[in-house]
């Protein structure tokens, strides 16, 4: 009995080190086949394109009412409408066009880190330390307060949150290092993304109608791609050095960009299943809050801790341009539906419309 | 220099907590104070490093200053900024996390002038010393109130603060007093010059830590990175063991993965295995991938080609806006119609183009594609309460035996969705036969109507309107 259950141990020993040896074998074939794909660099190759013209962006409007650090921002469909949330622990709903709140709510607690609007329009969600994702319905009425709904609950801080293509269903990501796919009208979880090492810092849901992907970042310095219908991880990316805070999807849906706290921008593209560009320089030392694509992909928008904006060349890797405005730290940025403006969030209390 | 160093960890014991040093690499700023210092220790070089002297001015000497004209052209010289207002901006930063400071101001900013400006001593550096307490502000700023000099005087901000603090520390106000009372003794010993450095020192240490009213405070911390430094903390104490990072196992991982080797490895070779078959595309095709999206959306993209007629935000005029609203079907511009003729995504995302091609396949006579695409594409965005009768709907209209909207599918994929018909069906039990419609259309329908007299005179007939739009203006 016992020398039979030693040779088992044995055995098993004996496997585990044949299977590892295999997995090393396979993870260098792995990385040779992928390398051998890296036939030439993204900036050499664009180097072909003239370079951009001078901008001529300038803050157009400032946005003026939040008593604490502006956290988070979202544009409504209708191209004018802002959301956004703060420290203060209110949410504000902006006409930006006229700089006219048009409603505020009170939250529960401060530091309201999450919030997003619905593709009508009509719909508003937040979210932050409360651990929860509440649903605020817009009316001219009624306070949106009212009728405001609990919908998600994580067992950590909730640090994003989206619609998806419909008010009926929001995506949440939280620093219980999760993502959940909720049911709007139930409060019911339709699906969950286990996967990350660490707190989730931002989500993205593909562009494209037919994508039924997103793809989160975090503290684990790792991107996934996930399929919302099984809620499997399908595309996993490294290379930071530091914490993913912000990840955004190419206009065309085949690749993203993220912002870190190691100070770099970097696209990785979904149909080389790899990093294709890294958005860097020695005088930029500050971290990295948020990124966004200008329509035609060609402008990388980045928020950074030094209180700029820094615009980058997507393709051919240079910087183009340096936003100077904010007092502090830039937390949050986003094109407008149209592509007509960019709209940033700072912890200088304001927001601000730049085209 | 160490010598002084350790002198000043006397005068200000709890400013520097012996205990908290561990948890300085944890803080979320520890990074980018690291990058800092690394530029600081190069302006130190003494051979190539931001030249230091001490001046004489009038009756006394100033000593260890530097100009902030002399700073930014050393940051232009030896770093990689643009221009000077990308090295004002830099030391700016700098300055108000402390690493140098203007010699006689609280507000940490840098001119490019002859102003004067003096290194903090690395003690004082922000990843080298926790939050400071109260306490030890108070006992700072009561010294400060002894010590009879003008350089000395306390600020209209600094006595407000101090007469809060007392309020707050009444009752343990004499043990602050004796405090200071002490370090303004060891303070007076001290060589004049030293005495000079050394004040001005901890005085910007204060301007960073409680800054003036108006100015950042640089030592805040993203409140998403601070949750995780205690839980971090907390975690690790708990159980060290799990030194995972995020102080976390990963949910995905079960127990059983844990306890059972042999089937976590087998696990991630099959992965391997998958991620190896899979087909992955070649950097320079990527590229060219970009650079001709780039190409064809360059037009539509405000931030390299301004719109027509005007960027509202520029203009200050909705005019584009409520044009694209108001519009007619046979008004709308070139540009947007020719943008259908990208892909059939295009096409669908705009209303104006749906309604086009749904006219289109009408008279092909191959509407009910579009129609049981879109119905899919509902379903996946209903509530839940809503999935089950629109799944059932969606059947009954253009799939089951007798639907008076066939669509058409091959056996196997209707076989698949007979299966789930049966035993519960999600809102995602139709994704093959959708993805197959779509592909029909795209590589059917949607090519023939690009070929089609409809969609031409569409593209010819508004170019011609707005050539003569643009003919009217030019008169």
């Amino acid at each position: 009995m016992a020398t039979e259950s030693l040779g088992k141990i044995l055995r098993t020993d004996e496997s585990v080190e044949a299977l590892t040896r295999e997995a090393e074998t396979l993870k260098a074939k792995l990385a040779e086949e992928k390398a051998k794909l890296n036939d030439v660099d993204m900036c050499v190759v664009s180097q072909r394109l003239e370079s951009l013209q001078q901008f001529n962006i300038k803050p157009r409007r400032v946005l003026k009412g939040h008593q604490g650090k502006v956290l988070c921002m979202d544009w409504s469909s209708d191209k004018r409408h802002i959301v956004s949330s703060s420290q203060d622990g209110k949410m504000l709903i902006w006409d930006a066009f006229t700089t006219n709140k048009e409603h505020a709510v009170t939250m529960p607690t401060t530091w309201v880190m999450a919030c997003s609007y619905g593709p009508s329009g009509s719909v508003v969600a937040c979210g932050g330390l409360d651990n929860k994702c509440t649903i605020y319905p817009l009316s001219l009425e009624e306070d949106p307060a009212s009728k405001k709904k609990a919908v998600a609950t994580h067992t950590s801080y909730l640090s994003c949150c989206s619609f998806t293509c419909s008010d009926y269903q929001i995506l949440t990501g939280s620093g219980d290092s999760t993502c959940a796919l909720w049911d709007v009208e139930n409060s019911q979880l339709i699906q969950s993304f286990h996967g990350h090492a660490g707190d989730v810092m931002s989500i993205d849901l593909s562009p494209t109608e037919t994508g039924n992907i997103f793809v989160s970042g975090g503290c684990d310095k790792v991107a996934m791609v996930w399929d919302m219908r099984t809620g499997e991880c399908v595309q996993m990316f490294e290379g930071h050095e530091a914490d993913i805070n912000c990840v955004r999807f190419y206009p065309s849906g085949d690749a993203f960009a993220t912002g870190s706290d190691d100070a770099t921008c970097r696209l990785f593209d979904l149909r080389a299943d790899r990093e294709v560009n890294c958005y860097k320089k020695e005088s930029i030392i500050f971290g990295c809050n948020a990124v966004d694509f200008s329509v035609s992909g060609r402008l990388l928008f980045g928020g950074y801790n030094d209180y700029t904006v820094n615009i980058w060349d997507a393709l051919k890797g240079t910087r183009s341009a340096i936003l100077y405005g904010h007092d502090n730290r830039v937390s949050c940025l986003r094109i407008s539906p149209d592509g007509t403006s960019l709209c940033t969030g700072s912890w200088d209390y304001t927001l601000r419309v730049w085209a | 220099m160490a010598h002084r160093h350790s002198k000043r960890t006397e005068t200000l014991p709890s400013s520097l907590p012996a205990n908290g040093q561990h948890s300085h690499e944890e803080n979320p700023n520890y990074l980018v104070y690291k990058k800092m210092e690394s530029i600081i220790e190069r302006m130190q070089d003494e051979c190539t490093g931001v030249p230091v002297r001490t001046v004489k001015s009038f009756m006394s000497k100033v000593p260890s200053v530097f100009t902030g004209a002399d700073l930014i052209c050393w940051m232009m010289r030896n770093l990689d900024v643009e221009d000077q207002v990308e090295a004002l901006h830099l030391a700016h930063l700098m300055a108000s996390h402390g690493y140098f400071f203007p010699i006689d101001d609280h507000m940490l900013t840098v001119k490019n002038d002859n102003t004067y400006y003096r290194f903090q001593t690395p003690c004082f550096w922000p990843s080298r010393c926790g939050e400071p307490e109260n306490t030890d502000y108070a006992v700072y700023l009561c010294k400060r109130t002894m010590q009879n000099k003008q350089r000395l005087e306390l600020a209209d901000y600094e006595a407000e603060n101090l007469a809060r603090l007392q309020k707050m520390f009444s009752r343990k106000w004499e043990f602050i007093f004796m405090q200071a009372e002490a370090q303004a003794k060891v303070d007076k010993k001290r060589d004049k010059l030293e005495r000079k450095v050394l004040d001005s020192q901890e005085r910007a240490f204060w301007d960073v830590h409680r800054p003036v009213p108006g100015c950042v405070n640089t030592t805040e911390v993203d409140i998403k990175k601070a949750c995780r430094m205690n839980r971090h903390s907390k975690m690790t104490r708990v159980s060290p063991n799990y030194a995972v990072p995020g102080g976390r196992i990963s949910p995905s991982v079960s127990e059983a993965d844990l306890h059972n080797p042999t089937d976590s490895i087998r696990h991630d070779i099959d992965a391997l295995k998958r991620k190896i078959e899979k087909r992955r595309v070649k950097i320079s095709k990527v590229t060219e991938s970009f650079i001709a999206y780039f190409q064809q959306y360059a037009e539509y993209d405000a931030f390299i080609t301004s719109p027509d007629p005007s960027n509202p935000w520029i203009a200050d005029s909705t005019e584009s806006w409520d044009q694209e609203r108001t519009l007619s079907a046979r008004e709308i511009p070139q540009r947007r119609v020719k943008r259908w003729g990208f892909s059939i995504e295009e096409l669908l995302r705009d209303p104006a183009g749906r309604d086009q091609f749904t006219k289109f396949l009408d008279k092909e006579f191959s509407g009910e594609n579009l129609k049981f695409w879109l119905a899919c594409q509902e379903l996946k965005g209903l509530p839940m309460r809503e999935v089950n009768k629109k799944v059932h709907e969606i059947f009954s209209e253009f799939l089951a035996p007798g639907a008076h909207n066939p669509v058409n599918v091959d056996c196997q994929i209707m076989e698949l969705v007979r299966r789930r018909m049966e035993n519960n069906p999600t809102r995602f039990c139709f994704e093959e036969a959708q993805d197959h419609i779509f592909k029909l259309m795209k590589s059917d329908s949607y090519s023939r109507y690009l070929r089609s007299d409809q969609y031409k005179e569409y593209l010819s007939g508004t170019r011609k309107k707005s050539r003569k739009r643009l003919e009217i203006r030019k008169v």
